[in-house]
C-alpha cells in the first residue's frame, strides 16, 4: 500500500473533523466498516465496548446529523496532530495500520487542552474509485477519562 | 466542624448559613453546591456516616484474593474477595505512615496486601498481621514489645450484596440493603439484575460541577424530553409516554421509568408547545443503531434507578450501566461508567448492546447534555449562594408520581439529605 497514499488519507481525516466539515467525515469509510472509540485499558482487558461504535457508514452519518441537529453543548473544536502511519501487514489488499494522534480541545472560552492521545488502529482497503478507505477504524485513546463530553468523533 | 458522633448536630434545625429556605423541599439554597464546609461534613455524616456506598461488582472479584480499588467519599477502599467467597472492605490506608496499601485498580493477591512503603502487610480482611523487622536487627531497633496491632488496623467497612452490586458502609446504623432501599426499589434492582452479568467496558467522565447536581440531574423526570432532542424525537422517552417514578419512603432513592407505547396524543402536545426538542425530519439513516428487545419480561423500555448517596442503575433498551459518582471537591466530580452485559447473551445481543451504547456515555446521543448542564448550573450560581433554585415541578412533596412531569424524586433527595446532614 503506497505511504503517500495512507498519508493523505488521514491528512483528509483530519481536516475534515478539525474544519468541522463533518459530512466529508464518514465519506472515507467504506459503507460496510467498523468505527468505535475505545480505550487501551478496555482493549487489554477484552472489553468490546466503546463510547461511539459504528458498523456502517450510515451510522457515523447519524452521529453527524446528531451532532449538528440533536446534541446541545457548548462550542468547541478540535486540532488533531496525527503521527506517521505504519503498515503491520497486509492481506489480499487490505493493510493493517498504526497511526498516533494527539487532540487538542479548544473551547469557546479558548482554553486549549490535550483532551486525547493514542493510536488509530486501522483496516485500510482500496475502493472501485481508487481511493483508500477504512474498512475499520478502532480509536484506541491512551487514557480513559474523557472530559464533560464527547460529541466530535476522535 | 462537627463529627460523626455528635448527637446534638443531628437535631440541629440550621445550617451554617442559617435555616433550610422556607423550610421546604422545593427550594434549594445553592452554598450546598460551594461550600467548602459543608463538603466536609458532607464525606462526614453522608459517605462515611449510615449509607451503602457501591464499592464493585461482584463479577469484578470472582476468585479468592481479587480486588478492586475504589472511593467511598474521601476515603479510598480496598474490596476484596476472602477465602470463604465472602467480600471485605477496608480502608486503603497503611496503619504504619498512611501510605496507600494498594495503588492500582485492582488484581489478585493471594493471602495478603503489603504495603510497599515499609512492608507493613494486612490479612484479606484488613488485619495487620506483619510488620517488617519487627524484633528490629541483632537485637537493636525494632518495634516495642507492647505495640499492639489489634489497635492500628485500618479501619474495616461491613459489605453486601445486592443483584451483584457490592456495598459497603462505616456505620454499625445502616439497615440492612433491601431495607435501607425499600421493596419497590429492591424490586426494581433486581427486576435488571436478575443473572450473572460481564463487564463490556469502563470509561471515566469528569465532570466540572458539584456531585449532588449530577445525582439530581439523573432523578430528574421533568428534563430527559426537554434538553435531550435524541430522546424525544426517537421516543426513548417522552412525558407524554406511560411511566412514572418511584421514590422510596425515606426519600433518598428512585427508580423512573418508561412504558413502550404509541402516542399520537402526546406528539401534539409537543407541537403546540414549540418545543425545541421535537424535529419530525430527523430520521436516523441506518435505524439498526436502536432495535431493542424486551428481555425482562416486561414492557419497561427505560429504567433509571440511584441508590443514595451516588450509584446508578441504568437500564435504557438493551443498553445496561452502572454509574458510579466520585466526588472530587465542591465543584469537581466524576462519572465511573460500567457497561455490562449479561454472561448469557447470544451474539446478536452483544452486537445490539454495543450500538446502543451509543446513547450513553460521555458521547451519548442521550447522555452527552447531561455532561455540560451541571456545569451551567455550578458557573450560572456563582455569585448566588445566598439565592435558592426551585424543584416545585408535581408539588412541594416526594412520593411516588404516575407521570414524569414531576421533580418528586429530585425532592427526595433533599429530604434525605436534611436527615443526613441534619439541616
Amino acid at each position: 500500500m503506497d505511504a503517500t497514499k495512507l498519508v493523505e488519507l488521514n491528512a483528509a481525516y483530519a481536516r475534515a473533523i478539525d474544519n468541522e466539515k463533518f459530512e466529508e467525515w464518514p465519506k472515507l469509510f467504506h459503507e460496510t466498516c467498523i468505527y468505535k472509540l475505545t480505550t487501551a485499558e478496555n482493549i487489554a482487558k477484552g472489553y468490546e465496548a466503546g463510547i461511539m461504535y459504528a458498523d456502517s457508514r450510515a451510522m457515523l452519518e447519524d452521529r453527524v446529523s446528531a451532532l449538528r441537529k440533536a446534541n446541545i453543548y457548548e462550542r468547541h473544536r478540535y486540532r488533531h496532530v496525527v503521527g506517521l502511519p505504519v503498515v503491520l501487514g497486509q492481506v489480499n489488499g487490505a493493510a493493517d495500520v498504526e497511526t498516533p494522534f494527539l487532540i487538542v480541545r479548544i473551547m469557546r472560552d479558548g482554553v486549549m487542552d490535550v483532551f486525547a492521545t493514542g493510536c488509530y488502529l486501522d483496516k485500510v482497503t482500496t475502493s472501485d474509485d481508487g481511493a483508500l478507505r477504512f474498512a475499520e477504524r478502532i480509536v484506541v485513546c491512551d487514557g480513559g477519562r474523557f472530559d464533560t463530553l464527547v460529541a466530535i468523533p476522535f | 466542624m462537627d463529627t460523626r458522633i455528635d448527637p446534638t448536630v443531628h437535631e440541629a434545625a440550621t445550617t451554617r448559613h442559617g435555616p433550610w429556605p422556607e423550610d421546604s423541599l422545593a427550594r434549594v439554597p445553592y452554598w450546598v453546591y460551594q461550600d467548602q464546609e459543608n463538603y466536609t461534613r458532607e464525606m462526614r455524616r453522608i459517605f462515611e456516616g449510615a449509607t451503602w456506598n457501591f464499592v464493585c461488582l461482584e463479577a469484578d472479584i470472582p476468585n479468592k484474593g481479587d480486588y478492586r480499588t475504589n472511593q467511598v467519599g474521601g476515603m479510598p477502599v480496598i474490596v476484596v474477595r476472602d477465602t470463604d467467597g465472602s467480600i471485605n472492605c477496608f480502608e486503603n490506608r497503611c496503619a504504619h505512615r498512611g501510605a496507600l496499601i494498594a495503588f492500582d485498580d485492582g488484581g489478585n493477591v493471594q493471602n495478603n496486601f503489603k504495603c510497599i512503603y515499609h512492608a507493613w502487610s494486612y490479612d484479606l480482611s484488613g488485619n495487620l498481621k506483619g510488620i517488617a523487622f519487627e524484633r528490629g536487627i541483632s537485637g537493636q531497633g525494632g518495634m516495642p514489645k507492647d505495640f499492639r496491632r489489634d489497635d492500628f488496623s485500618p479501619r474495616k467497612l461491613r459489605t453486601t450484596v445486592l443483584g451483584g452490586l457490592v456495598f459497603a458502609t462505616l456505620s454499625d446504623e445502616t439497615p440492612p440493603i433491601e431495607q435501607y432501599l425499600g421493596a419497590e426499589i429492591t424490586g426494581r434492582v433486581k427486576r435488571v439484575l436478575n443473572r450473572p452479568i460481564r463487564v463490556m467496558g469502563r470509561f471515566s467522565q469528569p465532570l466540572p460541577n458539584n456531585w449532588k447536581l449530577y445525582m439530581e440531574n439523573v432523578k430528574d423526570t421533568y428534563h430527559a424530553s426537554l434538553l435531550h432532542l435524541f430522546f424525544a424525537t426517537f421516543r426513548i422517552t417522552r412525558l407524554t409516554q406511560a411511566g412514572g417514578v418511584l421514590v422510596s419512603p425515606d426519600g433518598a432513592h428512585h427508580a423512573s421509568y418508561t412504558i413502550g407505547s404509541e402516542d399520537v396524543a402526546g406528539a401534539e402536545a409537543f407541537k403546540e408547545k414549540d418545543l425545541r426538542s421535537e424535529r419530525d425530519d430527523y430520521k436516523l439513516a441506518d435505524p439498526s443503531l436502536l432495535q431493542p428487545v424486551a428481555e425482562f419480561g416486561d414492557k419497561i423500555q427505560l429504567q433509571i434507578l440511584s441508590i443514595f448517596p451516588s450509584l446508578v442503575l441504568q437500564q435504557i433498551h438493551n443498553c445496561l450501566a452502572v454509574r458510579q459518582v466520585v466526588s472530587k471537591g465542591t465543584d469537581k466530580m466524576e462519572i465511573l461508567w460500567t457497561y455490562f452485559g449479561f454472561e448469557d447473551d447470544t451474539p446478536e445481543m452483544n452486537t445490539r448492546r454495543l450500538k446502543q451504547q451509543n446513547l450513553v456515555g460521555p458521547a451519548g446521543f442521550v447522555s452527552m447534555e447531561d455532561g455540560c448542564v451541571g456545569g451551567f448550573v455550578q458557573r450560572g450560581i456563582a455569585a448566588a449562594g445566598d439565592k435558592v433554585s426551585v424543584v416545585e415541578m408535581g408539588g412541594s412533596t416526594a412520593e411516588s408520581q404516575a407521570t414524569r412531569a414531576t421533580e418528586s424524586s429530585v425532592r427526595g433527595f433533599w429530604k434525605a439529605y436534611r436527615r443526613f446532614m441534619g439541616y
